[in-house]
This record gives C-alpha cells, sequence and structure tokens, in this order.
C-alpha cells in the first residue's frame, strides 16, 4: 500500500464511500481506504468530490479516514503461474490467503497473484537484436503439464529487442528481456504483465466462427450448438442446471483452457470444482483438468463489488490466454448477480434507475462483457478465441425481465433452461423450443467434414419431428392419444425415444456424462432409421403397439450408457440388429 | 484520523438526537462514527437499546434500533457509540437456554459466562477452506430420504404456507435425525423471527419431550416484539452456531423461522430510507443479505464439526416465485416444498414432489452410503410421478374411463405413491431400506418397460425380487 494520500472519507453507505478533498486522483485509480488498507476504485470523480466503490466490507470505516492512491487502474497480474489456481473477484489467491489467515476472509489483506518466489523454466525464441511488436513471442514457460505459456511482448510495445535472457529459470519479477521503443526508452520486461481488467486487450483482426466448441453434450452439440468465440446464454429459474450444465462443459469441452467465474453465487459449488476437477482427466490430453481451468470465486457472501469486478477480471485472464494462440472457454455463474451488484452499487450512489431498479447503462455493460468474445487472429498472428457462456437467473423464472431480455439482444445463442422439464428430472433442462442457435449454419461445413453429409439432414428431420409433436401434444391434451391415427402416434413415440434415448443425459454416469462427435452422429442415426423404418412400416400395416414392443427399441433407449464413446463397432451392430427387426417385422405383413 | 485515536472517542455520549422515523434514529455532528458500529441508545429511564450504524457521514449519522424506537423523545435520547461492531459473547453454556434477537438471556437464569466475543455478521468463508458435504443424514421421513435427501452441512429450506404443518415437519426431523452409525455430539439452534408464542412453545415443548431441550440455544424475537430486532435473530443464532461447529466440533442443526418475517423487516427499513426498492418493494440486495445468512452453513476443513440449515419460510400467497422465497432458492441447496392441495388430501407430509430438490444429495447416497439402487430409484421415481402429473391433467379432461390401459396403470402409481411411499405418521420413524423397499414397492403398479431409468440388474434384484 502506497503512502500517497489522494482524500479523506466523508460518507460511507455499505461499499460506496463519498470522499472529500482529492488531490490528484485519476479515474478508475485503484486506491486503498483507511489503515486496514482496504482495496477499492475510484470510479467518479467531479470537483474536489470522489465517489468510491470498496471491494471488501467497509465495517468501521469513518468519515475522516485517509484514502490512499496507487497510480494505477485495477488490474490483473498476467504470467505463469495462473493455471489451477482459484483467485476471488479481484484477483486475490485464495488458497495462499488460506495458508496465511485461515478458513475466514479477513479485510485488507493482500497477497500477490502470482508467486513471486517460484522460478519457471523460461525458453526464448527470439535472438537479441531483431525488431519486436506488441503480443509477439518472446519464449515459453511450460506452466502446467497441459500448458504451454507463451510470453509475448506487452500488447502497447514494440521496438528493438535489445536483450533477452538465455534459458534458464526465472521468477516472474526477474528480468528477461529488454526492449527498446521508437524514442528510445529502453523497457524492462519480466515474465509478468498488469493489464486493466475494464479494457478489452487489442488483437489483429475478428475472424469469422466457423468451428463448434464441442461440449459433448448431446442437446447442444447437435441441436444448439455454440461455435470458438461465440456467446450464449443459459437462463433459468433456481435449480433447473444452469451450473450442472456449466460444470459439465467445463469438464468435457474442447477449448484448451478453461476461466470459470463463480459470481454470486454459492461456496460449496466452487469447492465441488475444486474436490472434483483435479481427479478427473481431460479425454483429449490425458492430463488432469485442473491443469486447464482457472477458478474465480467471489461467492454470494462475499463482498458485492468485487462480484462486480469479477467478471471482468475473469475475461482479461481468458483474453490473455488467447493472446498466446489459445482457445479459452469462460463460464460465468451468474451474471445476473453482477447485474445485480451494478445495481447495488448505482442504487448507492442515488443514480437515477431505468426498469426494475437497474441502472440505464446495464445493456451497455452487457454488450461491452460479451463483445470481448471472438476468435481472433492475434498480435502474435495466431488465432485464438474467447467464448462466453453466461448463466442468467431471472427472478421468478421469468424471461421478460431486464437482465435476461439484454442479454438476448447481443448473444448469437440461447439455451433456455425449462422449469418442466427440470421438475420431471428431465436433464439437462434445455428446452427444445425455446432454445435456439444462430451458429448452426457457420458450422455444418465441420460436422460434414466429421461425419458425413447425412448428419445436417437428420438435425433437420428431428428438430422438424419435436416440432409437429409439440402440436400433437395439444390435440392429445384435448382428446387423448387414441383419438390420433397410428401414423401421429408414432411421431409421439419417436419424440419420447429421442427424448429419453439421446436429449437427457446423466452427468453422474461414467459412460453418459460426455459424447462424443462420432457417438452424438451415430445415436441420431439410429433413432432416425427407426423412425424413418417405422413410418413405412405403419404406411404397410403394422400397428403402433408392434413397433413399440420391438426388443430393440429399449437398445436404443439405453445406447447412451450401453455403448462407449469410441465404440464404433457396438454402433454398427445395433444398426444392423435394428434392420434385422424391421426386416423380421416386413415379412410378417408380407405374408 | 488514525482509528487508534478513534478509539478514545468510543464510548462518548451525546445527548439528543435529530430526528426519530420508525426504528431509524439520526444524529447530527457527531465524532468520525464507522460504518456497521455498535451503538447504545439509552432512552430516558436509563434503559439501554441496542442499535447499528447504517450510515456515516460527516453531517450525520444513521443509526437503526434493534429493540424500536417507541417512546424515545428527541431531546432526552442519549447515544452512546461504541467503535466496534455488534457483537455475541458466546459459550457452550448457552445450549439449553433461551435468549432474545440480540444474545441477551430471557429466561431468568443468570446470563452465561461467555468464552470468547464474535462479530454477529461473521466472515466468509474462504471456498477453498471448506468441505464438500457428503454424510447422509436419515430423517425417517421417506419422501425426503430416499428423493430429496438431507445431507449434513447443507442448507435446505421448507417452503410452506401459513396453516401447513412445516412446524411439525421440522420438529420431526429434529427428533429423529441421525448420522447411521454417527456419533451424538449435536446442537441444535433455534432463532424465531416474527412467529407466534404458541409456535415457540410447540418446538420448546417437542424438544423437552424427546429430551435433547439441553442441547438447544433458543434466540427468540417474537411476533410481539419489535420487528427490527429480527434483523438481527439470525445473525446472533449462526455466531452461536459458527462457534459450536466450528470451535467446539459439534454438528449443529440450525432451524430459522419464519425468513419471510426476516424479509419484511429489511423491506420496512428499506423503504424508511427511501431506496431504489427492486421487486415487490425489497430491496436489491435482498439476495445478498439472505446469502449472508444461508452461507454460515456447511463444513470447514481441518474442523471436526458443521452447520446444517433448515431455515423455514411461509410463502406469501403459496406463491414459489414471490421474492422471498425465489431469492432463497437461488441460494440454498435446493428445497422441500408444501402443497397445500395435498395437505387437503390429508396427506402428510405434504411434500410436493416435483418442485422439490436436494442438490448435495448427488454426492451422499448410494453404494456404501444408502444403498447402490438410491440414485436409479428416486429419478425412476421422479419420472414416474411427473408422468402422472400428466396423466392425471388429461384424466380431467376427457374422463378417466378414456385414459390408455398403460395411462390407468400410471394413476394407480401416482395414488400408491402419494398414499403410501410419501404419507406417513408425525411419529414414523422409516429406515433408509424401509424406505427404499416402499419406492420399488409403489414402482411395482407399473410395468419394467416403462422403467428407464434403473437398470436391469436393479430391476431383477428389486423389481422383480
Ligand atoms: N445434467 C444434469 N444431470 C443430473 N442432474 C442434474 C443435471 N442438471 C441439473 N441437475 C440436478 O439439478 C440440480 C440443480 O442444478 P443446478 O445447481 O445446476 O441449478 P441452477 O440452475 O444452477 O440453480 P441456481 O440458479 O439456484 O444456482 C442439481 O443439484 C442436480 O441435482
Ligand atoms: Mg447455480
Amino acid at each position: 500500500m502506497s503512502e500517497r494520500v489522494v482524500g479523506t472519507v466523508q460518507r460511507v453507505n455499505g461499499p460506496v464511500i463519498e470522499a472529500r478533498d482529492i488531490s490528484d486522483a485519476m479515474m478508475m485509480e485503484l486506491i486503498h481506504v483507511g489503515d486496514v488498507g482496504l482495496v477499492g476504485e475510484i470510479i467518479k470523480l467531479s470537483g474536489t468530490n470522489a465517489t468510491i466503490q470498496v471491494y471488501e466490507s467497509t465495517t468501521g470505516i469513518a468519515p475522516g479516514d485517509p484514502i490512499y492512491g496507487s497510480g494505477m487502474p485495477l488490474s490483473v497480474e498476467l504470467g505463469p503461474g495462473l493455471m489451477g489456481q482459484i483467485y476471488d473477484g479481484i484477483q486475490r489467491p485464495l488458497v495462499r490467503l488460506k495458508d496465511r489467515s485461515g478458513a475466514f476472509i479477513e479485510r485488507g489483506e493482500e497477497e500477490p497473484a502470482l508467486q513471486r518466489e517460484k522460478k519457471w523454466p523460461f525458453v526464448p525464441e527470439l535472438e537479441a537484436g531483431v525488431q519486436v511488436k506488441g503480443g509477439q513471442i518472446l519464449g515459453s514457460v511450460q506452466e502446467s503439464e497441459r500448458v504451454q505459456h507463451r510470453i509475448c511482448v506487452p500488447p502497447l510495445l514494440s521496438g528493438t529487442l535489445k536483450s533477452l535472457a538465455p534459458e534458464g529459470e526465472y521468477t516472474v519479477t526477474d528480468e528477461i528481456a529488454v526492449v527498446e521503443d521508437a524514442e528510445g526508452n529502453e523497457h524492462k520486461l519480466t515474465m509478468m504483465q498488469r493489464w486493466p481488467i475494464r479494457n478489452p486487450r487489442p488483437t489483429a483482426q475478428r475472424m469469422p466462427l466457423t468451428t463448434p466448441l464441442i461440449t459433448g453434450q448431446r442437446v447442444i452439440d447437435t441441436l444448439f450448438p455454440l461455435s470458438k468465440g461465440g456467446t450464449v446464454a443459459i437462463p433459468g429459474g433456481f435449480g433447473t442446471g444452469k451450473t450442472m450444465t456449466q460444470h459439465a462443459i467445463a469438464k468435457w469441452c474442447d477449448a484448451d483452457i478453461i476461466v470459470y467465474i463463480g459470481c454470486g453465487e454459492r461456496g460449496n459449488e466452487m469447492t465441488d470444482v475444486l474436490t472434483e476437477f483435479p481427479e478427473l482427466v481431460d479425454p483429449r490430453t490425458g492430463t488432469s483438468l485442473m491443469e486447464r481451468t482457472i477458478l474465480i470465486a467471489n461467492t454470494s457472501n462475499m463482498p458485492v463489488s468485487a462480484r462486480e469486478a469479477s467478471i471482468y477480471t475473469g475475461v482479461t485472464l481468458a483474453e490473455y490466454y488467447r493472446d498466446q494462440g489459445y482457445h479459452v472457454a469462460i463460464m460465468a455463474d451468474s451474471t445476473s448477480r453482477w447485474a445485480e451488484a451494478l445495481r447495488e452499487l448505482s442504487g448507492r450512489m442515488e443514480e437515477m434507475p431505468a426498469e426494475e431498479g437497474f441502472p440505464a447503462y446495464l445493456p451497455t455493460r452487457v454488450a461491452e462483457f460479451y463483445e470481448r468474445a471472438g476468435i481472433m487472429n492475434t498480435l502474435s498472428d495466431r488465432e485464438g478465441s474467447v467464448s462466453i457462456i453466461g448463466a442468467v437467473s431471472p427472478p421468478g423464472g421469468d424471461f421478460s425481465e431486464p437482465v435476461t431480455q439484454h442479454t438476448k439482444r447481443f448473444v448469437r445463442c440461447f439455451w433456455a433452461l425449462d422449469r418442466q422439464l427440470a421438475n420431471a428430472r428431465h436433464y439437462p433442462a434445455i428446452g427444445w423450443l425455446d432454445s435456439y442457435s444462430e451458429y448452426i449454419n457457420d458450422i455444418i461445413g465441420y460436422w460434414t467434414q466429421q461425419v458425413g453429409e447425412q448428419w445436417a439432414e437428420d438435425r433437420r428431420e428431428i428438430m422438424d419431428l419435436l416440432q409437429r409433436e409439440v402440436r400433437l401434444q395439444q390435440v392429445v391434451k384435448l382428446v387423448g392419444p387414441d383419438a390420433l391415427p397410428d401414423s401421429q402416434r408414432f411421431v409421439i413415440e419417436v419424440c419420447s425415444l429421442f427424448k429419453n434415448g439421446f436429449l437427457q443425459q446423466n452427468a453422474f454416469d461414467d459412460v453418459d456424462r460426455y459424447s462424443t462427435v462420432m457417438k452424438q452422429a451415430r445415436m441420431l442415426e439410429l433413432i432416425l432409421t427407426y423412425w424413418r423404418k417405422g413410418r413405412d412400416a405403419i404406411k404397410q400395416g403394422a400397428t403402433i403397439v408392434r413397433l413399440r414392443k420391438m426388443k430393440v427399441v429399449q437398445d436404443l433407449i439405453k445406447m447412451k450408457f450401453n455403448i462407449e464413446n469410441d465404440d464404433e463397432a457396438s454402433f454398427d451392430k445395433l444398426q444392423a440388429r435394428l434392420e434385422r427387426s424391421f426386416d423380421r417385422l416386413e415379412s410378417l405383413y408380407e405374408e | 484520523m488514525k482509528s487508534s485515536d478513534r478509539s478514545l472517542l468510543a464510548g462518548r455520549e451525546y445527548v439528543g438526537v435529530d430526528k426519530i422515523d420508525g426504528p431509524l434514529v439520526y444524529v447530527r455532528k457527531t465524532h468520525p462514527v464507522g460504518y456497521q458500529e455498535l451503538v447504545e441508545v439509552v432512552d430516558k429511564t436509563g434503559h439501554v437499546r441496542l442499535g447499528q450504524v447504517l450510515d456515516t457521514s460527516e453531517d450525520a449519522v444513521v443509526v437503526q434500533v434493534f429493540e424500536g424506537t417507541t417512546e424515545l423523545t428527541m431531546p432526552t435520547t442519549r447515544v452512546r457509540f461504541r467503535g466496534e461492531p455488534l457483537s455475541l459473547e458466546v459459550s457452550e453454556g448457552m445450549l439449553g437456554r433461551v435468549f432474545n434477537g440480540l444474545g441477551v438471556p430471557i429466561d431468568d437464569g443468570p446470563a452465561p459466562v461467555g468464552e470468547e466475543e464474535r462479530d454477529v455478521n461473521g466472515l466468509p468463508v474462504n471456498p477453498t477452506a471448506r468441505l464438500y458435504p457428503r454424510d447422509f443424514i436419515q430423517t425417517g421421513i421417506s419422501v425426503i430420504d430416499g428423493m430429496n435427501t438431507l445431507i449434513r452441512g447443507q442448507k435446505l429450506p421448507i417452503f410452506s404456507g401459513n396453516g401447513l404443518p412445516h412446524n411439525e415437519l421440522a420438529a420431526q426431523i429434529t427428533r429423529q435425525a441421525k448420522i447411521r452409525g454417527g456419533e451424538s455430539n449435536f446442537a441444535v439452534v433455534f432463532a424465531a423471527m416474527g412467529v407466534k408464542h404458541d409456535v415457540a412453545r410447540y418446538f420448546i415443548d417437542s424438544f423437552e419431550s424427546s429430551g435433547v431441550l439441553e442441547n438447544v440455544a433458543l434466540f427468540l424475537s417474537l411476533a410481539d416484539d419489535p420487528s427490527i430486532e429480527r434483523l438481527i435473530t439470525p445473525r446472533s443464532a449462526l455466531t452461536l452456531a459458527e462457534y459450536l461447529a466450528f470451535d467446539k466440533g459439534m454438528h449443529v442443526l440450525v432451524i430459522l423461522t419464519d425468513m419471510a418475517n426476516y424479509c419484511e423487516s429489511l423491506r420496512e427499513i428499506s423503504t424508511l430510507r427511501g431506496e431504489i426498492p427492486s421487486r415487490k418493494g425489497y430491496p436489491g440486495y435482498l439476495y445478498s443479505d439472505l446469502a449472508e445468512i444461508y452461507e454460515r452453513s456447511g463444513m470447514i476443513e481441518g474442523r471436526s464439526g458443521s452447520i446444517t440449515q433448515l431455515p423455514i419460510l411461509t410463502m406469501p400467497n403459496d406463491d414459489i416465485s414471490h421474492p422471498i422465497p425465489d431469492l432463497t432458492g437461488y441460494i440454498t441447496e435446493g428445497q422441500i416444498v408444501f402443497e397445500r392441495e395435498m395437505n387437503g388430501r390429508n396427506i402428510y407430509p405434504p411434500v410436493a414432489g416435483l418442485p422439490s430438490l436436494s442438490r448435495l444429495m448427488k454426492d451422499g447416497i448410494g453404494g456404501d452410503m444408502t444403498r447402490e439402487d438410491h440414485p436409479h430409484l428416486a429419478s425412476q421415481l421422479f419420472a414416474a410421478y411427473s408422468y402422472v402429473k400428466d396423466v392425471r391433467n388429461l384424466a380431467s379432461v376427457i374422463g378417466e374411463e378414456e385414459l390408455t390401459p398403460l395411462d390407468h396403470k400410471y394413476m394407480e402409481f401416482g395414488e400408491a405413491f402419494e398414499r403410501q411411499f410419501v404419507s406417513q405418521a408425525v411419529d414414523e420413524d422409516r429406515t433408509i431400506e424401509e424406505t427404499l423397499n416402499l419406492g420399488w414397492e409403489v414402482l411395482r403398479k407399473l410395468p419394467a418397460e416403462e422403467l428407464h431409468r434403473v437398470t436391469d440388474e436393479e430391476l431383477e434384484k428389486y423389481y422383480e425380487g
């Protein structure tokens, strides 16, 4: 904490402090309040007064207490040592805080985000004397078994590389390079950089979104896919499965790096991740899932303004790895708690509210956040992406509320969780009528290449059947199923098979918890084979009862549990059995 | 000013206040007073009422007075700022005793000897220090043990309505709860907020008759006590609970009733201060405020105790989307939801099958914890019961006679599920095996092909067997 006093406390109202006698403080400057040194940020300057948002409980702070300046905006530390860590909303390392002061979080604690003593093996990739530009890779560090950390020139710096450290072990504060800029100023570089969390990091160029982020969740990948660099909202009332869905994606998706932001949610959910992830093995690399994960935990009982910051802390860390050429996926659970933090702070500042007490700038903030997603050509001329998966917790589960509505304007994919499905324990409870993905046309090419032309057609057909089923169910509700002809009852039958055997996915089952692209495509194909052949059989006189009683139907329902991800042979066998069953059925009718 | 200098001013007394508005007292021109500082407000009879600083500036300090402002006068009221936050002296000796919401004994016994002084607001638990709760608590109630399992360290509220038997259920859980083969180092902390005397009496009698009263500490802020005191009551209770659990290694069950009254007091203060409301007049920070209470539960690594919370709240108009149950559901680890219609059909406990949920159940049941078929059985019961609801709707439109034979079977299953599985006596204590076997028994009303959520082996062993 610096000794530069920049002002004095005048009024304390929860996390918002009014200050007077402001001297040379700057907007968004990181400051410390009182002798305990609570961390805060200047959010408004007016004459000699300032408004400060404090990231810790302000209990005991009184008028007259000093305010110390730091001379820099609220920033995160970027460098080796982030991977596998758990931070609070302003990047304090929670494990080291615990080691130091125990199970409860005290106030005014300071602890650097990156460990200062640890030495990292640095391997240079350039020679001194060359010209370097912002973002260019100087060398690398093996940060975890999984992640090679690329040390880049800070984005806004370019010039001549005067020196570069030889291969060896360095701490994050050791000098590893010197760059001389055009004005002849020398900049000493370490493996650590700082970046203000509220500013997006620069890139060379946005690129088109063409590759799906494969999540292993069938309802998502097959029906409502997200692309790498895309944005999606998961709205749903309490207990409908937002967190479980995000956990499942964090575990099984094919991103290189996961940033999981627990924003105003439960403490035990973070503990759950912390205990489970290190034990789980990433199927693609064979390394522990924690090796690619960074957690930001600002739980509901932690200070509300740090909750507001946590979202930006998370996205800045994600951008930093994107700039190294990685595909990063962010889970933000829940963006509603972040919006509520904005509302609370705005209320304390006595700003004019817009809808439901939210400040008028809510939509701008939501848009700015989601705009930080994208697939980019980085400054180092690599491809990297940030995908954002934001949970939304609408009051009363009502999607017409401001946060859901504004989020909907700025995301291109929407996984609407359905209370009825959740109540029936149909998980994931992503409703197929209200959900959508605008990425589907962009990523069909990927699927065609992976599993063939048929997929797009199969997908279209099942979507179609689901729509037809809704209309038929309306009729059933009025007159009962017996009133429908078998050809229509069969539509309902196939949809029910699809829901039970395909859409429902048990996150706790060792086989079912994620499905590869191949498995998803084969399952879909089998269910549609049953549909097409069954439809023809009915035309030839088969009855619905007959079709329902076919033994192979049970195998279709349970294939998600019984056939492993890469077991093509079993799918072939099931396909053959299905066809044989129909052959037998037909021969019965032909007689 | 240095805080060390400020402490010299702590305790300085101001005579006369500048404004009294509901439970709020405004004092102008004080020394620098800290946010949330403890305040003593002395009325003209010399009686001391406790309060807390809500807003502090160089011009004025706003104090909320927990014991209310009735009969305070502006010129004679004296105010002392204590220079420290509101705290509670905690000790094991508080078990077996009755306190008001601020922790002052009201049972005529001597003041317990405090072992330690604790800030009632507590501190947030570092998430890395938590231990994920996994131990199954057998409550002896089938619909809970079988389908909404309670786990030690969980916060699981009861969403009820006026006149529904939530007190009976909470008392039954308290009487019957046990860890299988577990130890008995347990305590109950009971906090009543705005409930009537007879409710408090009911619980006390129930604790007494089951012989646990000396393990219970009661914090009572009843319907005729100042409503503002309710804001501190759960905090006092949880401060003691944390001490017992994390310092004394006890397994503490905390019952908070009725959280709806707590929220109303919060709304009252917020409205008085002219804050911008969010939904239904409740302040925008209701979620964070409730989280400060509910998150004070769970387990901590390296400490042997636990806090299990059983908050009770009556849903205004039985409306689960009302902000109080809604925000609670967003914080707690599931909910037990009561249904008036089931109560009307004399089903006790009237637990609605579908909206009830225990989120921690997944890690506390199965194989070596309850029985291997438990997860699939529970899932199957939910799925089948959910279909029953559809069939009942259909039957109400087209008539029961028109249902298919299969749907008839579902109707029978629904009846059996509610009458045999869910329904039980207030003093009936079923083992988990009895509960699970009963679950299979009602499932036998359905043909095996309908049971997609259980494995073939389970069918063979429990359905046919
Ligand atoms: N994919 C799934 N597989 C199995 N169970 C699930 C799944 N999704 C949700 N559940 C069940 O639903 C419960 C609630 O899910 P979750 O915690 O994700 O809800 P949420 O939408 O995040 O709720 P909240 O808004 O209150 O945080 C889980 O504890 C689990 O029992
Ligand atoms: Mg959640």
